[in-house]
């Protein structure tokens, strides 16, 4: 036989062989162009979603076509909550109405005092002149459901722009002031709590005045003060109320109790942790607060007007009852 | 290895069952340890069925997932994104590989995901006290064998 056929042949061999190797192990052919060009899609959205207003309206629609997931989603918790429900027992039921309408009893009691109080607070302020009204009407919300991810502090209500809240409305507890909603959707919307470590919130010192600013440690039962002076008048056990700067949360509500001071000579500031007095990690229903100066004039006509309180649902059972 | 058709709806209920597993509370201490269900279910099916997972499902399911969680847009989807891009490179080993060996390869893989999810949220958030987010990538590779023995049994039984 011709040394070229067989050279010939062993080519054609070689090349088939290859072929059958390369089918067999093949390389899935646009995968690494298909990977490029969809990071390149998510970091395009990533920055639009941070940069962009108009992308709250593609999530709201994103939102919308997700909700039924989100109903599956919730299913567990809704279900836990409902055997609950349940299975409380009738003497507990009892004994729990009987407290509860003692408790109102005397918070009744105390609020007739409240409004001769408040009555004398605004004609007092009247002659001062000063411009800051009292009147803030609240809505009950449900919690639905907790941010799985131990590092955020979010929770998720069951009212949403239907029902008026809006960005940046603050949240209170039964005992003490909670968070602020961060994302509206149209049945549903999601509340920073003030333990989260992208929250801070102005405060001050109820017994003397003083400011100061209260950040987030991620964990719930701290928040951190910054920037207080080593020479600060405050002590171990005082309460810090919302100062109202920022325009964001209404003053006077209990943020937190001061549990621990830390003087260090190094240090410009002393350091100061303080127990958040809302009960962050328990509790089904938070208070949606709607102030005269947290209503954007566009909202003020809004909605909201007619999902305020009304005596029916203000009667709803007390925050960490449980 | 082809799909079957039956498949299709195993798969679709497989993703919904780990999206509520993941959300289900936990407890605070156990809550650090919290395995990414929803990671596992799509590296098996990207490891199991690659022709049927393509690069495309997994970044919508990253992206339904940003609208779930309320994160930023395409955050999730980038994750996802990564994780099925390094199952498909890796599946013709991974299916050769003993239970361990793969559990291994599942602790590289989420721990990657979880780096870049770090590294994403570092941009525009405080992020968490340093490594503490990498414990579900030990805890994810602890819980592989046991996804993949669930999700290989139900095929066979649709079968």
């Amino acid at each position: 036989m011709h040394s070229g056929l067989c050279n010939f042949y062993k080519i054609v061999a070689y090349g088939t062989r290859r072929r059958l190797i390369k089918t067999i192990f093949k390389e899935d052919s646009g995968d690494l162009e298909r990977f490029v060009l969809l990071a390149a899609m998510s970091v395009a959205l990533m920055l639009a979603d941070a940069r962009l207003a108009q992308m709250t309206l593609v999530r709201s629609g994103l939102v919308l076509a997700a909700t039924p997931l989100q109903w599956v989603v919730q299913l567990p918790a809704r279900t836990a909550r409902w055997i609950s429900d349940v299975s409380t027992s009738r003497e507990f039921l009892e004994s729990e109405n009987a407290r509860l309408t003692a408790r109102n009893m005397v918070l009744e009691g105390k609020s007739q005092r409240l409004i001769s109080m408040e009555a004398e607070n605004i004609r007092l302020r009247m002659l001062l002149n000063a411009s800051d009204s009292l009147d803030e009407s609240v809505m009950v919300a449900e919690v639905i459901s907790v941010d799985p991810d131990p590092f955020t502090h979010k929770i998720f209500i069951d009212k949403g722009s239907r029902h008026g809240v809006f960005k940046g409305q603050p949240v209170l507890g039964a005992t003490g002031l909670m968070g602020q909603v961060v994302q509206v959707d149209p049945y549903s919307s999601r509340v920073l709590l003030i333990t989260d470590s992208n929250h801070a919130i102005p405060v001050q010192v109820a017994r003397n005045g003083l400011r100061a600013i209260a950040i987030g440690t991620s964990s719930t039962m701290n928040l951190e003060l910054v920037h207080v002076p080593d020479t600060a008048d405050i002590r171990v056990g005082d309460t810090l109320i919302s100062s109202g700067m920022g325009r964001r949360f209404p003053s006077g509500y209990p943020v937190a109790v001061v549990v621990d001071i830390n003087h260090h000579p190094g240090r410009p500031f002393a350091k100061v942790r303080a127990t958040p007095t809302a009960e962050l990690d328990r509790g089904r229903y938070v208070l949606l607060v709607f102030t005269e100066q947290s209503r954007t004039p566009a909202q003020a006509g809004a909605p909201a007007a007619g999902a305020t309180e009304t005596p029916a649902e203000a009667t709803l059972p007390d925050t960490g009852a449980q | 290895m082809e799909g079957r058709p039956g498949d299709n709806l195993l798969i679709v209920v497989s993703f919904i069952v780990a999206i509520v597993v993941y959300n289900i509370p936990l407890p605070h201490v156990i809550e650090y340890g919290r395995p990414e269900w929803i990671s596992l279910v799509l590296l098996y099916w990207a490891v199991a069925l690659p022709n049927r997972i393509g690069l495309a499902t997994a970044w919508s399911i990253g992206l339904l997932l940003d609208v779930l969680t309320g994160a930023i847009l395409g955050r999730n989807a980038l994750a996802m994104l990564l994780l099925a891009f390094l199952a498909h490179r890796l599946y013709q080993r991974l299916r050769m590989f003993p239970a361990l060996q793969q559990a291994l390869i599942v602790f590289l893989v989420v721990g990657l995901q979880l780096l870049l999810l770090h590294w994403i949220d570092s941009f525009h958030a405080v992020v968490s006290p340093p490594y503490f987010y990498l414990i579900p990538s030990l805890t994810s590779a602890l819980f592989w064998p046991l996804v993949y023995f669930l999700l290989h049994t139900a095929r066979l039984r649709a079968r």
